[in-house]
């Protein structure tokens, strides 16, 4: 691998970030941003099964046929998933009161699937794993700054709104927006620059 | 009589005031996905209450016939998920055979219904509320029902709001995002209701 894909890869997380680039994994983003432990926890079992996953479905990519390879790639998800669920139950009891549903879910989690078959699928183990890693500290770094967000909403205007389902939509479609802008404005900076140089301008 | 009642309770929460969507945020992405034209909306609603109504069903009977009994419950993950891509390439299948426009209008969606977490996430709601069998189909076709509802009352106003200039950071996801928030708010009505 070289050092321009492995940073490309590395950035993955960055550049193509699940949740407000790529849009997926809406679900628990929304569900489990309420506050700040629920979120860094879920992103985190998120994330572990993320790598897991990745690092398996390449060491299995020349075994599994094509023909089945959504079946085996959901396979190997649930079953780390219910590697997790079964850790997360026995030494973290109160962590599964507060999140345990959406553990069961990471299986159905886009991201993970996503991620196998546009990445894992096709590459070899060690960048499978950096792209794990990558994207899975992209989702982490998301959901814990939206649950930030939230939490603090929460606490200056009082509980029963931005703790519930509806905030979750208006706080990440107005993020969502701000980073929009926020990449337009560094896209627009690039261009600017590129058009200096060509006129040989510094 | 309370049976009864209890059935009406669980129809009318399923459907509006424990949405799926807009109170229980699942299902979130066929809901911003397919939400562009009323009349995909529509199908791929109905598809997801079949799927809702039957996998809730099967899982139900797979949990207390076979995984109870034999005391393996913590595989239900991986049997439920299975249980439910089975139905979904069932409907595939089917729609292909029998309407070729529906099929091409839902697209890759139709697939994504494996990975829907309303699907999964009501078969797992079901085992853990321990309902019997008559109050899963219940369960299972109404908050089908309300995926539907909230899918196409959204395609109304996507269809409109496409005429409309939108602030550009704004364009594609953030305003649907908003536009759900607020719907959401006008959900969050309903919660008055209760029947017991």
């Amino acid at each position: 691998m070289t050092r321009s894909e492995f940073k490309k890869t590395a950035l993955g997380g960055i550049t193509s970030n699940p949740v407000f680039v790529l849009v997926l994994g809406m679900c628990p983003t929304i569900a489990k941003s309420d506050n700040v432990i629920n979120a860094v926890s879920l992103g985190l079992c998120t994330a572990a099964v993320l790598i897991l996953s990745n690092v398996i479905i390449s060491l299995l990519r020349k075994v599994i046929p094509d023909k089945v390879h959504l079946p085996a790639y959901i396979i190997v998800i649930a079953s780390l998933v219910t590697l997790v669920q079964m850790i997360v139950s026995s030494f973290l009891p109160t962590l599964n009161d507060s999140i345990g549903a959406f553990i069961s879910l990471i299986t159905v989690n886009c991201i993970i699937l996503g991620r196998a078959e546009a990445f894992a699928g096709k590459n070899k183990v060690l960048p499978s794993f950096i792209d794990g890693v990558s994207m899975g500290i992209g989702f982490v770094l998301s959901i814990t700054l939206l649950g930030a967000v939230r939490q603090g909403l929460t606490a200056a205007f009082g509980s029963g709104f931005f703790d519930k389902t509806m905030g979750g939509f208006i706080v990440l479609g107005l993020m969502m927006a701000l980073f929009n802008q926020i990449f337009h404005i560094v896209k627009q900076r690039q261009k600017h620059r590129a058009a200096l140089i060509e006129r040989g301008e510094p | 009589m309370d049976y009864f009642v209890g059935i009406v309770s669980i129809v009318i929460s399923g459907m509006l005031t424990n949405n799926i969507v807009l109170n229980q945020s699942l299902g979130i992405c066929p809901f911003l996905g397919v939400s562009k034209k009323t009349q995909s909306a529509v199908g791929m609603g109905l598809a997801v209450t079949f799927v809702i109504s039957v996998s809730s069903c099967v899982c139900w009977l797979l949990y207390t016939f076979v995984l109870d009994l034999l005391d393996i419950g913590y595989l239900s993950t991986i049997a439920f998920i299975l249980v439910i891509a089975s139905l979904v390439q069932l409907l595939d299948i089917v729609l292909k055979k029998l309407s070729p426009s529906l099929y091409g209008s839902l697209g890759v969606y139709l697939a994504l219904i494996t990975t829907n977490c309303a699907v999964l996430g009501t078969a797992n709601s079901v085992i853990a509320q321990g309902l019997d069998f008559f109050q899963t189909l219940m369960t299972g076709v109404s908050i089908g029902l309300g995926f539907t509802i909230a899918l196409i009352l959204m395609a109304g106003i996507r269809e409109k709001q496409a005429l409309y200039d939108i602030p550009r950071p704004f364009v594609g996801f953030p305003i649907a995002l908003v536009t759900a928030g607020i719907m959401a708010m006008a959900f969050y009505g309903f919660s008055g209701l209760s029947f017991t």
